[in-house]
């Protein structure tokens, strides 16, 4: 039963979010119950049917691969937290 | 009193220099200051900005006039969520609460070119994530017609600021039924366009195969007005769709008679308000009166609509929001290391809904459960799709009520968000099946006194015929006539 095998935790690491216990717990339950709601979709017949990605019938909208003007480097770093030289500045990656 | 007016009535005046454009905007910015200290439909106003750009209308308009520029002189509020150049854009989220835009939507160069004063920034539901706009992190805007509601979700803000009159036009966005469920809980019209018709370029994404701009309008010619300008092919946004833009004016015209409209009987169920349904049983009979045929069909996978949306919206928003990490914008709490940094940032940055739906999101796409949830409920949105598909070879638009109830008190589902998604079964099917669909005023509830609306869905690029169908019923009833007292 899904409810019962949700690690949030696990889910919350994936996600890249940091949950207090309380948040967890609380959102656990939440989520449970999301769930299960969620398990009708099991009843229904889904053999020989496409997914559907996309509403809309378009398929492999490309443009030239040509350069073209971006953001100028001042206005990409406008609302950076920290920057450092024209940089983001980041803490360490690699050891 | 400029600011009770619809496009079309200040356009005449506009056009005739009866009135500037400088006095509309004041009007707006007025109406603001007398309300929305209550109301809270905006997050700010640039008032400064706003004039400049009412002088610069007024002094275009006496050089050459407003031809080719529908909207000249009209103050049109922008949701929170598209990008105005040198504006905040916040999504109503802690984690961008100081991002300034820099750069234009493409719905807002649209806009600037048809000569609209584009101001303000409308409260929402946090990264347009509910359906009450309560998960706003700035606070909840209050519904005009009874300040201890919701004006709906998740364009709550746009949709209240036209209910209030503190603008003339708004755009809001439609995920799952952002646009026309406020809009039915506000007395306003809200028109979600068939996906790809109107570009996303500069929309914040949530769903991506699901989201759509609208307008929010005073009536029915207005919604027609603003789709003409907002829809087009837009090569910076790769889902937009080459289809030729009508005149969707002129598609008001005329009668109705002889179109068939359509009823799906898995829409009057229990949980259906006896008001709404009196109100929209109310409409259908008008819609009799004027000459179309009722007819009763079926879309019989709408019991599992919700669950398909909760499963491919969140899924897509896990992806979107991934990019909100700290480290280029929005704001930062700092870590030992990136993935600490990226954690903390996120977890306070985020409010409870947004952070539930991201986990559910990632917990649907992660290896193991991606098959029975992820690829299923495509394959249910397939069906889905069919449903309308199958129903429009019948008839030529679906009606239906567009939210189960009028609007919910403040707190009354927030601690429940299950409860809190089964109110957009009516709307949300739209989005999963691409097509368009719009909410009129049909009446209102007795006591309190709360606005009812009725949704009329159109097959893809269907927009003309429901247009055409909601100016009609718009013609023999006056439920505009009513405005909001607020104290």
């Amino acid at each position: 039963m899904a409810a019962a095998e949700f690690d949030i935790q696990y889910i919350a690491r994936l996600a890249r979010l940091e949950l207090t216990p309380d948040e967890e717990k609380k959102m656990s339950a939440q989520l449970g119950r999301i769930l299960d709601y969620i398990e009708k979709l099991r009843t229904v017949d889904v053999s020989e049917i496409e997914p559907t990605a996309h509403a809309v019938p378009l398929v492999n909208v490309t443009r030239p691969d040509v350069v073209c003007p971006s953001l100028p480097r001042e206005e990409a770093l406008r609302n950076a937290p920290v920057q450092v030289n024209g940089l983001f500045m980041v803490p360490k990656i690699v050891e | 009193m400029l600011h009770t007016f619809t496009i079309s009535e200040l356009s005449a005046r506009l056009g005739r220099r009866e009135i500037s454009a400088r006095e509309v905007m004041q009007s707006c910015l007025d109406q603001i200051a007398r309300v929305d200290g209550r109301i809270h439909a905006f997050l700010s106003v640039d008032e400064a900005d706003a004039l400049a750009q009412a002088e610069a209308a007024d002094q275009l308009l006496a050089r050459e006039g407003a031809a080719g520029r529908p909207l000249l002189g009209i103050p049109v509020a922008i949701k929170d969520v598209i990008a105005v150049k040198n504006q905040p854009l916040t999504c109503a989220s802690r984690i961008l609460d100081r991002f300034i835009s820099p750069y234009d939507a493409t719905v807002i160069e649209k806009l600037r070119a048809a000569g609209a004063i584009v101001f303000g920034r409308c409260n929402m539901d946090e990264f347009a994530m509910g359906s009450s706009t309560e998960n706003s992190a700035f606070g909840p805007t209050r519904n005009p017609w009874d300040l201890e509601r919701i004006p709906g979700g998740s364009s709550g803000g746009s949709a209240a600021a036209v209910a209030a009159d503190e603008c003339i036009a708004s755009l809001g966005s439609d995920t799952g039924g952002s646009i026309r469920q406020p809009a039915a809980l506000c007395g306003v019209v809200g028109l979600k366009p068939t996906y790809g018709r109107v570009s996303r370029y500069g929309l914040v994404a949530f769903a991506s195969s699901l989201d759509q701009i609208g307008p929010f309008t005073k009536n029915v010619a207005d919604a027609a007005l603003m789709l003409r300008v907002l829809a087009g092919h837009d090569p910076r946004d790769s889902t937009s769709v080459p289809e030729p833009v009508p005149n969707y004016a002129a598609a008001l015209e005329g009668e109705i008679r002889g179109l068939k409209i359509g009823l799906p009987k898995e829409y009057l169920i229990g949980g259906l308000d006896a008001e709404v349904k009196s109100a929209v049983d109310a409409a259908v009979k008008t819609l009799a009166e004027l000459g179309a045929e009722i007819v009763e069909i079926s879309l019989p996978h709408t019991e599992y609509a919700v669950a398909v949306y909760y499963i491919i919206a969140t899924a897509e928003a896990s992806a979107n929001l991934a990019r909100f990490d700290g480290i280029r914008y929005g704001r930062r709490v700092t870590g030992a290391d990136p993935v600490e940094l990226y954690c903390r940032t996120r977890g306070s940055g985020f409010g409870p809904e947004v952070k539930r739906r991201i986990i559910l999101g990632t917990y649907v796409l992660s290896s193991g459960y991606y098959d029975a949830y992820y690829l299923r409920a495509q394959k249910v949105r397939t069906l889905i799709r069919n449903d309308f598909l199958n129903a429009f070879k019948r008839v030529d638009a679906i009606v239906t009520p567009t939210t189960p109830t009028a609007a919910f008190k403040l707190g009354e589902k927030s601690d429940d968000p299950l409860q809190m998604y089964l109110s957009d079964i009516f709307t949300i099917s739209c989005n999963l099946a691409g097509i368009c669909g719009l909410s009129v005023p049909c009446g209102f509830t007795r006591s309190p006194r709360l606005p009812i609306g009725l949704q009329l869905l159109g097959r893809p690029f269907g927009e003309e015929t429901i247009l055409k169908i909601a100016a009609a019923y718009e013609r023999q009833t006056d439920w505009r006539k009513a405005r909001p007292e607020i104290p």
